[in-house]
């Protein structure tokens, strides 16, 4: 040893593995404007494809006359649900089992849906063309209102369903039904209810919003005639089902699909459906020879694809008179739009919906969840959320509120009296999941003491005796939140999406010289994956993070993944990940031994190689291994060091996190002022620190613009009236509040490397976090519940029904 | 989001805009800052076949004092208008109203006289305008005249503006050294109209308001000068009673829509909140 060799210290930050705040990779090109997206793609002789969309929530398509059109100078062609017969492409399946309109087929069904697809030389002479096309409609009664789909004189929706008696999930009991799904022991739960001490019952709405990505849902598709190859370029979360599902609706065999996801910006899980413009671009290009280009606009994006939440959950707890909750009986009225487009796991209509349990001790629980048609957009999409998890989040945490309420108990103080103890996990829930880790308590105890939550309780009390003197027009609400996630679809067991499993993959190959390359089947929307899995591959075999290349989005070198939506990519990719590095490592161990001439079981791993056990000056670094792999390998190996890992997890991962916020609202006004927002987040292994916590900055923004204001709302008449961002609430970062980040580490004891995944999180638990606040600070002047979003004008006339101003 | 064809216009004096707007007809537009026309364009709800870019006309730009009176070019932007220090010095009420307008990036190009001439009841000047007396300099084919602000909005993106005619200039009376002034508005978000607004200018006199000028933005079709409101608390010293007296008035004259923002009822009620702030935040300032 001299001077220059470096201390394990110094060799363990140059890798910049797992646990570093190593800077984003992507970032360079990023903040440079050197992304490369859909839309940045332009290929010779491309043509841009519009649609023509309805004005109507529900009418009958009389004649779609495109005669004008057609003479609009750079018009090539106006496709309808006629052209696409033609190719069977008129209907496409969902991801729900359902069907969809891909081009209007004798009536509309929502405002804005597809009617034509107008193709021409450019986007300006595409969008000339659909003024011209003269489309006679006669409207028909619309259904908005959920809780009047299954009246029985409502206006039948779906009329290529009639007769239908059974859907994807069973028997359908009215016209506008589409399912019903239960979970858990009804006889149980209606028992705990009858012997109750205590109930609590309420209506908890969780309305319909959007994730609107900054970059919205576009494709180009090219088609070549002479070698019969598709490719699509598209900002797709999951590339390869894209590819699949096109495979299996246009009759092209999958190997000359190619599908490309290049740089997305933001996804949210808008982006993981299939959408009209997918269709018709293709069928456009298959049609005329040339790659065809669509891109949606704002409007579009908000009004035509993916919706998320619109859960109308009447919920009920029983209880003891000591605040022990006893049962938990949850109905669902869920509105799914004109087409169930939900994407969700094939077996899971109402996704993972029955983590409603959250995180206590409920010794029975019965769900069930009826999905309606109404005339409104499809999708039901997991908005930065694992299938409909934020939803029973919002549902389980507001109504926890509710009952401490009734109780006249803290509400903290009821949640630690009925958290699922440390020493339960692996814990087994009511409505049939197993809680891989956890450990409440110690969570719940840090975030209080952390925001010195019995100091706020006081200010509050002394705040309400103010307002109560007339000294003071403002109110205060604490909200907590303390929520648990299901995430990492998952088990092959039980999550498959159209027959696939959800695992998910990767392939390392390693270079003569020591760099590699990692080829993974998820695909980055922001969450800085180029970053991240480097880091893994660097602690598990020794390379800097910098010396790997990671490489997404791509069929044709990929192996096959599942994609990124619903934080699976860390519980299943990351493993996948790791499960390959360890495969790498077994191979170079067994090369090392050769050239250092010792027994395997006599190395022992080091940071960066391998050493000799009780020889520590007998080493062999990782990157002399991969030069050797490629001319010294043992008699009888073959040569390269390359592995391929495709990982079906054992289990979902469980993360959760105690969240609160303080809050101000004038009661004149109904503004309010976020004073504080703190949240501790355990997300087991923490992979890159400062990763996640700008995903909490980000989730946590989300969760702040749907409680506080985002919607996507419908007139009577089925307009959308929030279809821009002048109405639909974008917080920009003067609306955000300072946000306070922290954490614990239980890790999961069945990934690889402890990990569960954090992206939902803040959206996940941040939601009822703002709504319990609200509500909190109405609570003392008579209110139980009050719907969301909670803005200004709903916050005063919330205030005004309290009779603040008598 | 695509805009329909159009001919484009980049004219270098105001009588050659005039000229081109009067012979092209009800088809022109003259485009200042482009932050009400593009988007309604894009929108294809306008489809001018003419646009007449008035970036060229230098005669438009600039920020004077004639005596006892501002005089803004129509072409003067917002962040013109913040980087002023005659408007700093004169005209404080101007810079409060213009930071509360959107964002800088919009302030770079939006102009003070496409935010009056557009007749949008959202824009935030045109109040204001009508609290301070101002007056607008309307060039045609025919000459010029002076419309005063309280005369100029009809209606909803209705105007005194004759076809043909341009706004390109507007002055203003310098309120008295030691006047009050507040302008209140109650927003969602950082570039989102007036949920509901009041611009006051005040003098005091021995505790006492002594002269009075209300506005209000969003909260009518035009904008409007609530002037019992004004009344009301003129010789008070603004007790509670007065202020609600104030607001009362206030809320009469107005009729918002109900849009996002929220029921008339709410808009109604903010819309008398933000006149008894912006009374007793002038009245704090005055001396």
């Amino acid at each position: 040893m001299n001077d220059m060799t470096p201390t394990r210290e110094q060799r363990e930050a140059k890798l910049e593995g797992m646990g570093c705040k190593r800077k984003r990779v992507e970032d360079i090109r990023f903040t440079q404007g050197k992304g490369s997206y859909v839309d940045d793609l332009k290929l010779p002789g491309m043509l841009h494809g519009d649609f023509v969309r309805s004005p109507h929530a529900h009418a009958r398509v009389k004649k779609i006359d495109d005669t004008e059109a057609l003479k609009v100078p750079g018009v090539l062609a106006v496709i309808t649900a006629e052209t696409l017969k033609t190719v069977n492409l008129a209907w496409m399946p969902t991801l729900a089992g359902d069907v969809q309109m891909v081009l209007a087929d004798g009536k509309v069904l929502f405002q804005n849906q597809e009617v034509a697809f107008v193709v021409a030389t450019d986007r300006y002479a595409a969008d000339d063309g659909i003024n011209k096309v003269v489309v006679e409609y006669e409207p028909l009664p619309v259904v908005i209102d959920p809780f009047k789909a299954m009246d029985a004189d409502a206006p039948v929706l779906r009329e290529d369903l009639a007769g239908k008696t059974t859907g994807a999930h069973g028997p359908r009991k009215h016209h506008n039904h589409v399912f019903e799904w239960t979970v858990g022991d009804k006889d149980l739960t209606d028992a705990a209810f009858r012997k109750a001490e205590v109930t609590i019952k309420e209506m908890i709405s969780y309305h319909r919003t959007h994730p609107s990505p900054l970059e919205t849902c576009q494709c180009v598709c090219s088609f070549d005639k002479i070698r019969g190859e598709l490719s699509i370029w598209g900002t797709f979360q999951a590339p390869h089902v894209i590819r699949t599902v096109v495979a299996l609706i246009a009759k092209i065999p999958e190997h000359k699909i190619h599908v490309i996801s290049p740089d997305i910006g933001g996804g949210f899980g808008n982006k993981v459906g299939a959408y009209p413009g997918y269709i018709c671009a293709a069928v456009a290009s298959i049609v005329t020879g040339k790659p065809v280009k669509w891109v949606e606009d704002r409007i579009e994006n908000l009004t035509a694809t993916s919706f998320a939440r619109d859960y109308h959950m009447t919920t009920e707890i029983a209880s003891t008179k000591e605040g022990k909750v006893t049962g938990l009986r949850v109905h669902v009225l869920a509105d799914h739009g004109a087409f169930d487009a939900c994407a969700d796991p094939s077996k899971w209509p109402a996704g993972f919906f029955n983590i409603v349990t959250g995180s206590y001790d409920f010794p029975t629980a019965h769900l069930s969840v009826d999905g309606i048609y109404t005339n409104k957009a499809p999708g039901g999409v997991a908005y930065r959320c694992s299938f409909r998890v934020t939803e029973a989040a919002y549902c389980i945490e507001r109504a926890m509120d509710i009952l401490a309420q009734k109780l006249g108990m803290d509400p903290a103080e009821l949640r630690l009296k009925n958290f699922i103890k440390a020493e339960q996990f692996p814990y087994h829930s009511a409505l049939g999941w197993e809680y891989d880790s956890g450990d409440y308590h110690t969570a719940m105890r840090k975030m209080m003491e952390s925001v010195d939550y019995a100091g706020l309780r006081r200010e509050q009390a002394a705040q309400r005796a103010a307002f109560k003197r007339g000294e003071t027009r403002e109110i205060m609400g604490l909200g907590v939140s303390f929520f648990t996630e299901i995430v990492g679809a998952g088990p092959s067991k039980n999550c498959d999406i159209l027959g696939i499993a959800m695992f998910d993959s990767c392939e390392i190959r390693m270079h003569p010289t020591g760099a590699g390359i990692a080829r993974v089947g998820s695909k980055s929307q922001g969450q800085g994956h180029e970053t991240t899995w480097a880091q893994i591959i660097a602690t598990e075999i020794g390379i800097p993070a910098d010396d790997i290349m990671v490489e997404e989005g791509n069929t044709d070198t990929a192996p096959y993944g599942l994609g990124t939506y619903g934080s699976r990519s860390t519980p299943v990719a990351g493993a996948a990940i790791a499960m390959a590095a360890r495969k790498i490592r077994a191979k170079a161990q067994m090369i090392a031994a050769y050239k250092l001439e010792v027994h395997e079981d006599d190395l022992e791993w080091d940071i960066d190689g391998f050493r000799v056990k009780g020889l520590p000056e007998k080493t062999m670094s990782m990157k002399d291994i991969c030069w050797a792999a490629y001319n010294s390998v043992p008699p009888g190996m073959e040569p390269g060091l390359e592995a391929v890992s495709y990982y079906d997890p054992p289990n979902m991962t469980y993360p959760f996190g105690a969240y609160i916020c303080v809050m101000n609202i004038d009661v004149d006004t109904g503004v309010y002022k976020v004073r504080r927002f703190y949240a501790l987040d355990d997300c087991g292994t923490r992979i890159n620190p400062m990763i996640i916590e700008g995903q909490v900055h980000g989730g946590l923004t989300e969760a702040f613009a749907i409680a506080m204001g985002q919607e996507i709302r419908y007139d009577d008449e089925g307009n959308v009236v929030t279809g821009s961002f002048m109405d639909f609430f974008m917080p920009t970062a003067v609306e955000t509040p300072h946000w306070e980040t922290d954490f614990t580490v239980t890790p999961s004891p069945h990934h690889p490397i402890g990990a569960k995944g954090v992206g939902e999180s803040p959206n996940v638990g941040g939601v009822p976090a703002f709504s319990n606040a609200v509500n909190d600070a109405f609570s003392f002047l008579g209110s139980t519940h009050i719907q969301m979003p909670h803005d200004y004008w709903r916050n005063w006339k919330a205030a005004k029904n309290l009779g603040v101003f008598a | 989001m695509i805009p329909g064809p159009f001919s484009y216009h980049r004219p270098a004096t105001v009588a050659d805009a005039v000229k081109l707007l009067s012979t092209l007809g009800d088809e022109a537009r003259p485009l200042a800052g482009g932050h009400s026309l593009v988007p309604m364009m894009k929108l294809r709800l306008a489809s001018p076949e003419h646009l007449v870019d008035l970036h060229g006309v230098a005669g438009l730009k600039g920020i004077r004092r004639d005596g006892n009176t501002i005089v803004i070019g129509a072409m003067t932007t917002q962040h013109e208008l913040l980087a002023s220090d005659e408007i700093g010095k004169s005209l404080p009420i101007l810079d409060e109203t213009a930071l509360l307008i959107a964002d800088p990036q919009v302030r770079y190009r939006g102009t003070i006289g496409g935010n009056v001439a557009n007749g949008d009841p959202g824009n935030d000047m045109p109040a204001l305008m009508m609290t301070l007396g101002g007056s607008y300099r309307l060039e045609g084919n025919a000459g010029g005249r002076d419309v005063a602000a309280s005369e100029f909005y009809q209606g909803a993106y209705f105007t005194a503006l004759e076809p043909g005619e341009l706004l390109t200039a507007i002055s203003i009376p310098v309120p008295p050294v030691g006047h009050g002034y507040a302008y209140e508005k109650l927003k969602r978000k950082v570039g989102d109209y007036a949920t509901a607004a009041a611009a006051v200018v005040l003098t005091m006199a021995g505790g006492k308001v002594a002269t009075c000028q209300i506005g209000l933005t969003n909260l009518a079709e035009t904008p409007l000068l609530a002037e019992d409101a004004a009344k009301a608390v003129i010789g008070t010293s603004l007790d509670p009673a007065t202020l609600k007296k104030a607001a009362a008035a206030a809320e009469a004259i107005m009729s918002p829509a109900a849009d996002a923002r929220g029921p008339v009822e709410y808009r109604k009620h903010v819309g008398g909140i933000m006149v008894m702030r912006a009374l007793q935040r002038a009245a704090g300032r005055a001396s």
